[in-house]
């Protein structure tokens, strides 16, 4: 069997086993178990620290404007969703609100009640993303010729701009001002999360390992010689950030789908730093590090630590070291030991498939010399 | 006589007060090997960042193919510091970026070997065919192009065979020694489907032995790819042996031009550069 063939069937079978894992958990515990909670987001991370990596470990702009685009993505999502018989409650300050239809409810209306109402709330994520897109595409003009960490600062304005920009009263009819949007309908099963983003992250991997995203990788390689070789620089680092954003928008409506209402303050800067933290964990440049990497995160974060601040610990009883704050200091020294001993993240820049092929001595040693 | 491919007409580049390439006229015919030579900071590299579109000349046009490609006249605060001449003679501004030159025919190499490092060998000529792939982004992420993806990886392959890098096509880029790092340079070039080729200093760092090797390649691939080549070189063996016609810049002007002979025996071009051996 040649390495190849047993990259691809190990890889499937990885995948194949992760997928029976995440039904196997469906089936056998409550939808509002802890272990359900955790997949769901950390999907939702996965994805979203996927379509980063695009950006900042493919194509070597580092920008930070994720949460921006996540916002738009959620705001696209709530707005076309939440049910019209529910709509005079949530927007009680704007008189209903402008908007009098929901896309579930429509393609209910002639696909029946279960299947209309998920392809409405895909066509609402994917309308997320594209509005996200588009935004990007507009801002990608003056944004793209900044380099660095100006790209980055430029970037994060935008964001914060946007986050401001979503809680004007004005525009209240449509984003309902600074109060929640909430009511919308959200997938149940977190194997449905897996299934989308899966799908989202293996279009990624297409473009990446395409002649596209070899392009993205002379570019962040060495911009210079890649314009020396017909790669037109402008129109690639657009195209990198216009896909890269679609996919922080479909994470976006994702995200609202699992928070289960929505509103601009939680898309702030510090979800973009934490979206950064797993891909640099993960390993910039490599897809598989960012999805281990967010699910390592949202676990431990959101559960296998928690017993750090509610007094017991791996049944270790101990409220007097262990309460409120002692789980994020242990973090923080979980993630400078990461940082200082894993220096390329967990995955480096390999994938799934690398994990086959033994390294021999001297590329390893090359990869310390780094 | 045979057909003009290259001409660089007037040329100018001034950085703020300083005047790097003055008014340089050059033409290369087809099947033709030019060098340029002359003393460190001439202006040679400058002149092919000029030609290559990375620089936008202050003043002067440069055609390729009988086309005009690159035009430019001094603007702006050059107006008033432009020192060289000509001024008035050019009116309209032509300055396409680097890539669409690549796509009109032209291919360089760097001074400085400029590979992409994460890379494998393979990728990096592989990369520099995309400037010719005509699959969209969606054509290309679902795999609709696997026709024009397995004739570029074909063509690839056959060209590694060429320059003699298929063995060590899976081997990082980085990984390679100097000299087969340079005939890489080359061969990501000439995936670019040139006619005419810019090398910049391809021998620079290469011991006698190398650099007989790469003066035998560059004839090779000139007949193999009905190439014409333009080259900067400071091996005056390289230039002397395979060169149809010699320029010689110094401080930004053209001093001399001729056949390997004639700059041999041009007093200006001995003073200025080649100099004259100890013992005569």
């Amino acid at each position: 069997m040649t390495l190849k063939k047993k990259q691809t069937i190990f890889t499937a079978a990885v995948l194949l086993v992760l997928l029976l894992a995440s039904m196997a958990l469906d089936a056998t515990l409550p939808s509002y178990h802890i272990a359900i909670t955790c997949v769901k987001k950390a999907t939702v991370y996965a994805l979203v620290a996927v379509s980063m990596n695009l950006l900042n470990g493919f194509t070597g702009l580092f920008s930070l404007g994720q949460a921006g685009f996540m916002l738009l993505g959620a705001y696209a999502y709530g707005v076309l969703c939440i049910p019209v018989a529910k709509r005079a409650g949530v927007y009680q300050y704007f008189d209903g609100g402008l908007i009098q239809f929901s896309l579930p409810e429509i393609f209910a209306g002639f696909l029946g009640d279960t299947i209309g109402s998920t392809v409405g709330m895909l066509v609402a994520l994917a309308i997320g993303g594209l509005l996200a897109a588009a935004m990007a595409y507009l801002i990608a003009l003056p944004v793209l010729r900044l380099k660095s960490d100006y790209l980055a600062i430029a970037t994060l304005g935008f964001a914060e701009i946007l986050k401001a920009f979503f809680q004007w009263n004005a525009l209240g009819p449509i984003t309902n001002g600074s109060n929640l949007l909430k009511s919308y309908p959200s997938f149940e099963k977190g194997t449905s999360y897996i299934l989308l983003a899966g799908a989202m992250i293996a279009i990624i991997v297409l473009l990446i390992n395409s002649t596209y995203g070899r392009a993205f990788k002379a570019i962040r390689d060495d911009e210079v010689a890649a314009e020396a070789m017909g790669i037109n620089l402008s129109k690639h680092k657009r195209l990198a950030f216009v896909i890269s954003s679609f996919f922080a928008g479909v994470g976006g409506g994702m995200l609202a789908m699992y928070n289960g209402t929505i509103a601009a303050a939680p898309f702030k800067s510090a979800l973009t730093y934490e979206i950064l933290l797993i891909v640099v964990i993960g390993g910039i440049g490599s897809i598989t590090g960012s999805v281990l990497a967010s699910f390592l995160y949202i676990f431990s974060s959101e559960w296998l630590l928690r017993g750090l601040d509610s007094g017991t610990f791996l049944g270790i009883n101990a409220p007097g070291i262990f309460k409120n704050g002692f789980r994020m200091a242990v973090f923080s020294v979980i993630i400078m030991i990461i940082v200082l001993f894993f220096r390329k993240g967990i995955m480096g820049d390999r994938e799934l498939p690398d994990l086959l092929v033994r390294r021999n001595k001297k590329s390893r040693k090359e990869a310390a010399g780094k | 006589m045979s057909k003009n491919v290259l001409r660089i007409e007037n040329a100018t580049m001034q950085f703020g007060g300083v005047v790097a390439v003055d008014n340089l006229n050059l033409e290369i015919n087809q099947g033709e090997i030019v060098a340029l030579i002359g003393p460190n900071g001439a202006g040679k590299t400058t002149a092919f960042n000029v030609t290559t579109g990375v620089y936008q000349p202050t003043n002067g046009a440069v055609w390729f193919n009988g086309e005009k490609i690159i035009e430019n006249h001094p603007q702006g605060k050059m107006k008033k510091l432009y020192k060289g001449e000509n001024d008035g003679k050019y009116t309209h501004v032509l300055a396409p970026t680097p890539d669409k030159i690549t796509k009109l025919g032209m291919a360089r190499t760097f001074q400085n070997i400029r590979l992409w490092k994460s890379q494998t060998v393979f990728n990096n000529v592989l990369i520099a065919k995309h400037c010719r792939t005509t699959a969209g982004v969606a054509s290309a992420i679902f795999r609709l192009n696997r026709r024009e993806e397995e004739r570029q990886r074909q063509e690839v392959l056959e060209l590694l065979e060429v320059v003699g890098l298929a063995d060590v096509k899976d081997e990082l880029a980085t990984s390679l020694p100097y000299g087969k790092q340079r005939r890489l340079e080359i061969a990501r070039a000439l995936a670019a489907e040139p006619t005419l080729l810019l090398l910049d200093e391809p021998a620079a760092g290469m011991n006698p032995q190398e650099t007989d090797e790469l003066t035998a390649f560059i004839g090779e691939i000139r007949d193999k790819f009905n190439l014409t080549i333009f080259l900067i070189e400071h091996h005056m063996n390289l230039v002397m042996n395979i060169s149809d016609r010699i320029y010689v810049l110094d401080f930004g002007k053209l001093i001399a031009e001729g056949t390997p002979a004639e700059i041999q025996n041009n007093k200006r071009v001995i003073d200025a550069y080649l100099g004259v051996a100890e013992d005569a």
